[in-house]
């Protein structure tokens, strides 16, 4: 049986090694012109590197507009903000509507110091604040990389904003009060394991950007890092060590699971993550995947201490009732689900969330799980929606929430509305 | 005039069982695949969730996920000197629809045929005399034995995750398993289904008249599982809306939940539904298939190109496209020449009712699953000697109950009104102490000179295309068979303690009202002599040699068991062939 | 040098073969942010979708079943109602604990299913010629059930009126029922319409709503169900299979629930 993870970048550094000494050249057509270098043997290395780079990064994510078929990179997609919408810029080599004629450096600003070379910012939705992180030679990489995409003529108006936030220059303010660039700082007491996790989760991989919670400003919290944010209409859940919360129950291999494959024995990756894992995840190498899960896992929490709401309360009465006729067929009556297939909601961060807005909206719309080579079944819930009146969903899922060792808050009848209304509104 | 589009290496007609398989292994061996479904996608979440797929009136009553006969049907006549009139609605049989076709919405039950059914003519022949069978059996050979069709059969148990207990171990017979069965390479994917009360009772009688109980093989996992592809089911939770339903819950084995997951992300792969293949194109020769017309859901023509072409369709609507592409020599039972249309099949279904005391006996029939069942298997195939019997076949029987749902399921005892106070009264002292098997009694049906299809003379389909007419009734073997076999079970039925049994033979004539399994069979038959068949060993056409038939038509006769494992099987044996042999050297497969 | 290469094409080939595997091709996605939607690709030439790369999926995708709308009748004339109400009390009649077929909603369910597809005969082969066939060849004619019940309840009060005087919902229990087993065994004659046909036709309908779920108009309060002892939508037995010969103690649910989904149950 084939193996259903992708090779590992050492087997492919082999495979470069092997074309670069026989000067064979496989991938990039022409060279762009006005770059002042020409792709030689030792490109090809750093070419891949800036590829893996790019896709722990997720550039793709934002610049490239699968829903219109858009090409690879060259922009247009919108991009969902607590403040409006912004376009991805076109990132293909093009010279006069993508960043073709950008030098290096000006690249590597716009990167890690959210400048561009006009002088104005970047809103960070682009999430400079954590490439920050990067080195220049990572930049250096993917720019390499970048240079090898077709180039798209494709102008793309990226501010999208409503005033006055469309006004860049406020960038400065908020920098000010959110941006500290500087490369990773190694912590020089735990092992190179946990600091590539570190920089991995920290930088490129910029999971803070939809993990950590925001300010009134969009800005981190940075006391509360990866602790669950809104963003897109979804809660991505608290992932720091928490046990009740966040990835604490899980094994290193539980986690290493869900990146590579988008599910694991508790949980699946739907909505955006789903997106993430089959772009990101699911493409980095296990020995990276696990690199995360093991810096994840020491991530600092903080304790809630709620009351089981009790058995007897009418709305638990109710939400039990609905819970074993509508939901059992597949979450089982102890809540542990299907392994791998259905989601245990016993043991799901989801489920314990501190803010129920995923967990409305995937009982409310239902959900496809995420489908990748190791996990393909990509299971999918049915909606809820008209079944279900507000009150109903918020019984039951309260009930889920206090049920099996949970404690939490219970959900209301007003949260289940207003998620209705959002959803609706944006036209889903 | 039809538009062409883009050549593909394959085209697949129909994206059923036989339909995925046949398109993952294409696609494995590198092939471009297009599938051309007449039916509309369907999966568990959006098609049949468990939030509204337990709907009896939707969905077996009014049949929703069954191919309307407004959209094509058959028409029917018992004799040859009959006028064959329209099926205007479903009855006997119901044809599927849709992306996973019968695989979707079937019982799953997952047997395999004896060593003896492949080998029919001759095996009865050597044991009984030519003079045994009746002078009008056309009962043939299949051209393959069962021992070449089991890596296949195991194949397709372990695409599945099918729940049983194997009967024969590579020659040792196990305690508990169907000792009958063909042998098998390695034990069931899954171990068995647990048993409701009714169905352990039957068992337990069975055993106290001497039979050999076993449990029915099922598609519905016994827990949950991941198959060969990387595909996971979760466990079966006896939910009782199995067979005319699809499953909510990802626990029935069907193309959804083993196959389609993994060959829908394949770039080489791509399906189209609600689109209609109306015929197989053939080159001037007529020897060369050179793609499929189809028609789109505006109504217009296009031309898939293809290089090869596989007919996936489903047992009747193969011999239709058969017909109307004019590929392979119509039957004709009169000159008794011709291969398209000869040798179809249905089953000889009877089941047995009992009613048990109410005080002592509590069934609770809704628990079920499609395939639960104990069965009992010396009655099937040539199993046991019937000589003093004077008919051939038989089938397998057992308390198989799969439901409780009420508007088909609230018996009554004989004699009690069918309606009003006492019957009132009667459903409701009944319901949880009476056993309704529904298959009780699954008995083979042989191939007969005059039971056949061809195409109606007088009645067409949306398109404007004849309908294929259906001429089938019972003959003496099978009603034989059926009384012998009912009487069997009714023994083991009065033997588990019920108060009262109800049998219900198959008579005569054979009735399209009445619904007996969708276990059409034959048409466009597989066997060694293309004076009789219509395919080859491995399905491929003896006419036109880039065109392999899948499916339940290649059965040159109907065993009593359920067919879905065996063509399913047929389709990796064929596909293997393709594979290595038919890619590497197109042409013909046997020179007969 | 030749084999340099042949080495050379083999490192090239495994190279694109790596970025092959790894290299995110356009993909269909879900993107669910402000409505963009795009999983199915319509391709350019034929209607009907294509299927490619991924399993389809939109949110709130379902076909749940349409409620039966009760209060007016959709349609029943008003007599006609009357007249299905009495005979749904005769087929199902109503006992001390469990309610007849008019309280349960049978001629509601009736009325609906005949004002929809049920009632046109909607997905049957409906082309002519249409023959007279022997009994195995099933229906042969060309009236649905729509047509069957209003030719028969038209013709039914009829002969209650000539009989009686009245129409048939007004007549005494004893004599409703001789009607009924007349037309069913075919000693009584409807004026104008085939008696064992529409008596056939409301048997099948009104206990096929009796014990259809809810939803539906007929069943009211799951009343079959709660009556035979069947638990209805239902979906998990797994704790049940193996206790044998115990009665199952859940209530029933429908297709709408139950009334313990709702706090305080009412």
């Amino acid at each position: 049986m084939r193996s259903r993870f992708a090779i590992p970048i050492a087997a492919a550094a082999v495979t470069l090694a092997g074309l670069a000494a026989s000067g064979c050249i496989g991938l990039a057509s022409a060279s762009p012109s006005g770059m002042g270098s020409h792709i030689g043997a030792q490109d090809q290395a750093l070419i891949a590197r800036g590829r893996y780079l790019a896709t722990v990064g997720d550039c793709q994510a934002c610049h490239t507009d699968n829903a219109s078929h858009g090409a690879p990179y060259a922009g247009g997609k919108p991009v969902e903000t607590p403040f409006g919408v912004v376009l991805g810029a076109n990132i293909t080599p093009d010279r006069e509507t993508g960043i073709g004629a950008w030098s290096d450096d000006e690249f590597d600003a716009a990167l890690r110091k959210g400048i561009m070379p006009d002088g104005g910012h970047l809103y960070p939705a682009m999430p400079y604040p954590f490439y920050a992180k990067m080195t220049r030679d990572d930049t250096r990489a993917l720019r390499a990389y970048l240079n090898t995409i077709a180039p798209q003529k494709r102008f793309v108006d990226s501010n999208r904003l409503p005033f006055p936030f469309n006004i860049r220059a406020l960038m400065a303010a908020w920098n000010f009060l959110y941006f500290s660039p500087g490369v990773y700082a190694p912590d020089k007491t735990k092992p190179v394991e946990w600091n590539r996790g570190a920089f991995l989760v920290e930088g490129p991989g910029h999971c803070g950007a939809c993990h950590t919670p925001k300010t009134w400003l969009g800005g981190d919290e940075t006391s509360r890092a990866l602790r669950g944010g809104v963003i897109q209409g979804w809660f991505a859940s608290d992932i720091t060590g928490n046990p009740d919360l966040g990835t604490g129950r899980w094994s290193i291999e539980d986690i290493v699971k869900y990146l590579k494959t988008g599910h694991n024995r508790f949980s699946a990756a739907t909505g955006s993550m789903a997106e993430t894992v089959e772009d990101s995840t699911s493409n980095m190498s296990l020995e990276d995947l696990h690199a995360i899960a093991v810096y994840l896992k020491t991530v600092p929490y903080e304790q809630e201490n709620h009351r089981t709401i009790a058995a007897d309360d009418t709305g638990m009465k109710a939400g039990k009732a609905i819970y074993v006729d509508s939901c059992s067929a597949c979450h089982a009556m102890n809540g542990e689900g299907s392994a791998n297939l259905f989601p245990s909601l016993a043991q799901s961060p989801n489920v314990r969330s501190r803010d129920a807005t995923s967990l409305i909206r995937i009982t409310l719309q239902g959900a496809r799980s995420v489908a990748t080579a190791g996990e393909p079944t990509a299971p999918g819930m049915p909606t809820y929606a008209w079944l279900l009146n507000d009150q109903q969903i918020a019984d039951v899922l309260t009930y889920i929430r206090n049920s099996w060792g949970a404690a939490e808050p219970a959900v209301t009848a007003d949260q289940v509305r207003d998620e209705r209304a959002a959803l609706a509104e944006k036209g889903d | 005039m039809a538009r062409k589009l883009p050549h593909r290496d394959a085209v697949i007609i129909g994206l059923g069982w036989t339909g995925s398989i046949i398109a993952h292994e294409l696609t494995e061996a590198g092939l471009d695949v297009i599938a051309i479904e007449r039916g509309p996608w369907r999966d568990a979440p959006t098609s049949y969730p468990p939030t509204y797929a337990q709907d009896e009136l939707r969905y077996r009553i009014r049949h929703e996920l069954f191919l309307d006969p407004a959209q094509t049907t058959f028409t029917f006549r018992n004799k040859m000197d009959q006028e064959a009139l329209p099926i205007r609605t479903w009855g006997a049989f119901m044809p599927p629809n849709g992306v996973g076709g019968g695989g979707v919405h079937w019982n799953a039950e997952t047997w395999r045929f004896l060593p003896s059914d492949f080998v029919l003519k001759t095996h009865l022949t050597e044991r009984y005399g030519a003079k045994f069978l009746p002078a009008d059996m056309t009962i043939q050979d299949w051209g393959l034995t069962y021992d070449e069709l089991e890596p296949f059969y195991d194949q397709f148990e372990y695409l599945c995750g099918t729940s049983g207990q194997a009967g024969n171990l590579n020659g040792k017979i196990i305690e508990g398993g169907n000792p009958f069965e063909g042998a098998r390479s390695r034990p069931y994917p899954n171990p068995p289904q647990k048993q409701p009360f009714s169905h352990t009772l039957f068992a337990k009688a069975a055993r106290q008249l001497g039979y050999k109980p076993f449990p029915q093989p099922s598609g519905n996992m016994s827990q949950a599982y991941v198959n060969p592809l990387g595909v996971r089911q979760g466990p079966c939770t006896y939910c009782g809306y199995c067979e005319w339903f699809g499953c909510g819950n990802y626990s029935k084995a069907s193309p959804q939940t083993t196959i389609l997951p993994v060959l829908v992300r394949k770039a080489n792969f791509r399906a189209r539904t609600n689109c209609e293949v109306t015929k197989i194109n053939t080159d001037a020769t007529g020897k060369r298939a050179t793609g499929v017309t189809f028609v789109d859901t505006s109504g217009e023509e296009w031309e898939q190109p293809a290089d090869l072409v596989v007919l996936a369709a489903y047992t009747i609507f193969n011999v239709q496209l058969l017909f109307l592409s004019k590929i392979g020599k119509p039957y004709d039972p009169v000159s008794n020449s011709g291969v398209i249309g000869r040798n179809f099949t249905h089953q000889t279904i009877s089941d047995v009712k009992g009613f048990f005391d109410n005080k002592k006996y509590i069934f609770n029939p809704f628990i079920a699953s499609g395939a639960i069942g104990m069965c009992i298997d010396e009655f099937n195939g040539d199993n046991f000697d019937h000589g003093p019997v004077g008919f051939v076949g038989g089938g397998y029987m057992g308390q198989v109950q799969t439901n409780g749902r009420p508007i088909e399921a609230t018996p009554v005892p004989p004699g009690t009104p069918g309606w009003g106070a006492e019957w009132k009264k009667a459903v409701r002292d009944n319901y949880l102490s009476s056993v309704v098997p529904g298959t009780g009694v699954h008995g083979s049906m042989y191939s007969y000179r005059d039971v056949y299809c061809d195409l109606d003379p007088t009645y067409r389909d949306r398109l404007g295309r004849p309908l294929v007419r259906i001429t089938m009734d019972f003959h003496d073997n099978e009603i034989k068979q059926n009384k012998f076999l009912t009487d069997k079970f009714a023994e083991i039925i009065t033997a588990m303690g019920a108060r009262e049994v109800q049998k219900e033979y198959r008579k005569a004539p054979y009735d399209i009202t009445k619904y007996q399994t969708t276990h059409l069979c034959g048409g466009a038959v597989m066997g060694a002599d293309p004076r009789t068949s219509a395919i080859n060993r491995y399905l491929q056409s003896w006419d036109v040699p880039n065109l392999f038939v899948m499916g339940a038509s290649a059965y040159p006769q109907n065993a009593g068991y359920n067919p879905t494992g065996t063509l399913c099987a047929l389709a990796y044996w064929s596909a293997k062939a393709i594979r290595e042999q038919y890619l590497k050297n197109p042409g013909p497969l046997v020179h007969a | 040098m030749a084999t340099a290469r042949r080495g050379n094409r083999a490192f090239a080939a495994a190279f694109a073969q790596y970025l092959a595997r790894v290299d995110p091709m356009p993909r269909l996605h879900r993107r669910e942010l402000l409505g963009t939607a795009a999983c199915f690709v319509v391709t350019q030439s034929a209607a009907g979708a294509v299927i490619s790369n991924m399993l389809p999926w939109q949110p709130n995708e379902a076909k749940p079943p349409t409620p039966a709308k009760a209060g007016n009748w959709q349609f029943f004339t008003h007599d006609e109602g009357k007249a299905a109400e009495a005979i749904a009390d005769r087929i199902i009649p109503p006992d001390a604990q469990f309610a007849g077929g008019k309280d349960a909603g049978c001629a509601v369910f009736v009325d609906n299913q005949l004002a929809g597809p049920y009632g046109r005969r909607e997905g049957w082969y409906n082309r002519p010629p249409f023959k007279k066939g022997l009994p195995s060849q099933g229906e042969q004619g060309d009236k649905g059930p729509a047509q069957v019940w209003r030719n028969g309840l038209r013709a039914l009060d009829s002969l209650a009126q000539g009989k009686y005087a009245k129409p048939f919902a007004q007549l005494a229990d004893r004599d409703k029922d001789q009607l009924l087993h007349g037309l069913e065994d075919g000693t009584v004659s409807l004026p104008g319409a085939d008696g064992k046909e529409f008596f056939q036709q409301a048997l099948k309908d009104i206990q096929t709503g009796f014990f259809a779920d809810p939803i539906y108009g007929g069943n009211k309060d799951m009343v079959s169900w709660r009556m035979i002892g069947f638990p209805g939508t239902r979906y998990d037995y797994r704790d049940w299979v193996d206790r044998h010969n115990q009665r199952y103690p859940l209530a029933p649910v429908s297709l709408q629930g139950r009334a313990d989904w709702t706090e305080h149950g009412s």
